[in-house]
């Protein structure tokens, strides 16, 4: 086998230093607040796994867990295809190719929290356009009272706030397909389904990957959005897992079981995207072979 | 002390921590004396050695999470369970 000269590798400790200090060392030290009972800097008391025990059998990890994961596994089911829809009917070149760039790109330019406060105000039966709209159709709809109500405006907000990214990812991956593809594609007499099957989407695979994960990584903690537009509730309705660890942590300052709830938390999404990036890998790999 | 102090060290954390960079360490070491291939094993894709230390390592800790939440029994049968996954999955995975 022939040896590789791996010294670019060095360019790299820069980098690594930089997330030593940004991410490796504050992970460690939530590691070591896991396993003790903090009450001051030098007043500490090893607990052992006592806090993991507390946090896996506690109802509200339980609860949140579940209605995080109804709510990742939603937005990518509606994000992802309507994404790649609305990338397909973009127009590829040209002004009106600008125009729609910059109309795209705008929901993700908002501050989160004050996307939040948009759709509160939108979905305000009595003074909201969006919450009159509906109302006005003979739906009985108030999203601070019904949890049902409450689920569909934080997914119908957070569709509208994420899912021009996905579509701009696809818009840059289909641009990337040279028109001999097309050319080839026609000469074959191939309709715009196979198009799509045989020629597009194995081409957006890479885009797709990191839409993907993006999306599933930043839905799965998603905080400031929930937290303006319902506070979590009806009840706790819409109370999503990193709002259940922002009150255990700053609001009761129970640092030892906030802190092995985050790790309880972070293992369960390194799983995810590990899972989602070889099954992605796998796939494309199947289609070259 | 103070520059180590505010991290709130514990001997237990540390042995575990140190037991990772020894593992890395031992990986790279492993890696320069002789490169891994990839090759297929019972795991449903080709996967590297550090692909497998991975796997071995994300699943030790699912393996101490599963048990703390279905026994009250101590640690040390996960561990030895971790340990017995980690160089199966090394070994065939």
């Amino acid at each position: 086998m022939k040896t590789e000269n791996n010294r670019a590798w060095f360019l790299v400790l820069p980098v690594f230093a930089l997330v030593a200090f940004s991410a490796i060392v504050p992970l460690m030290t939530v590691v070591n607040y896991s396993v003790q009972d903090i009450f001051g800097p030098d007043d500490r008391v090893f607990v052992g796994a006592e806090w993991y025990r507390e946090i896996l059998q506690d109802d509200r990890l339980q609860q949140g867990l579940l209605r995080q994961f109804v709510f990742s596994f939603a937005i990518l089911l509606i994000e992802i295809p309507l994404g790649i829809a609305v990338a397909l009917a973009m127009p590829r070149r040209g002004r009106l190719a600008s125009l729609t760039l910059v109309v795209l790109a705008l929901p993700l330019l908002i501050p989160w929290n004050v996307v939040g406060t948009i759709w509160q105000i939108f979905g305000r039966a009595d003074i909201g356009l969006g919450g009159v709209l509906v109302t006005a159709l003979g739906v009985d709809y108030n999203y601070a009272a019904n949890p049902f109500d409450a689920w569909a405006t934080v997914l119908v907000m957070d569709v509208w706030h994420w899912t021009s990214l996905v579509a701009l990812l696809c818009f840059s991956g289909l641009k990337a397909i040279p028109d001999a593809y097309y050319q080839a594609a026609k000469i074959d007499g191939a309709s715009a389904w196979a198009v799509f099957r045989f020629v597009q989407l194995p081409k957006l695979k890479n885009v797709l990957l990191i839409a993907v994960l993006l999306r599933f990584m930043d839905s799965f903690m998603i905080y400031s959005e929930p937290f303006v537009l319902t506070g979590g509730g009806p009840g706790n309705s819409t109370t999503f897992l990193s709002q259940t660890l922002a009150r255990l942590a700053v609001g009761q300052f129970d640092l030892g079981p906030a802190a092995a709830f985050s790790l309880i938390y972070f293992l369960i999404i390194l799983l995810f995207c590990w899972l989602f990036y070889t099954t992605m890998m796998q796939l494309g790999r199947g289609s070259q072979q | 002390m103070s520059f180590l102090g505010w991290m709130a060290w514990t001997v237990p954390t540390a042995i575990f921590f140190a037991a990772i960079a020894v593992m890395l360490t031992g990986m790279t070491v492993w890696q320069l004396v002789s490169p891994s291939v990839e090759r297929r094993g019972l795991l449903p894709m080709a996967t590297t050695r550090g692909d497998r230390l991975f796997i071995g390592l994300l699943g030790s800790a699912f393996i101490h999470l599963g048990w703390m939440a279905a026994t009250g029994l101590p640690l040390w049968w996960a561990l030895a369970i971790s340990i017995v996954f980690l160089v199966a999955t090394m070994r065939w995975g």
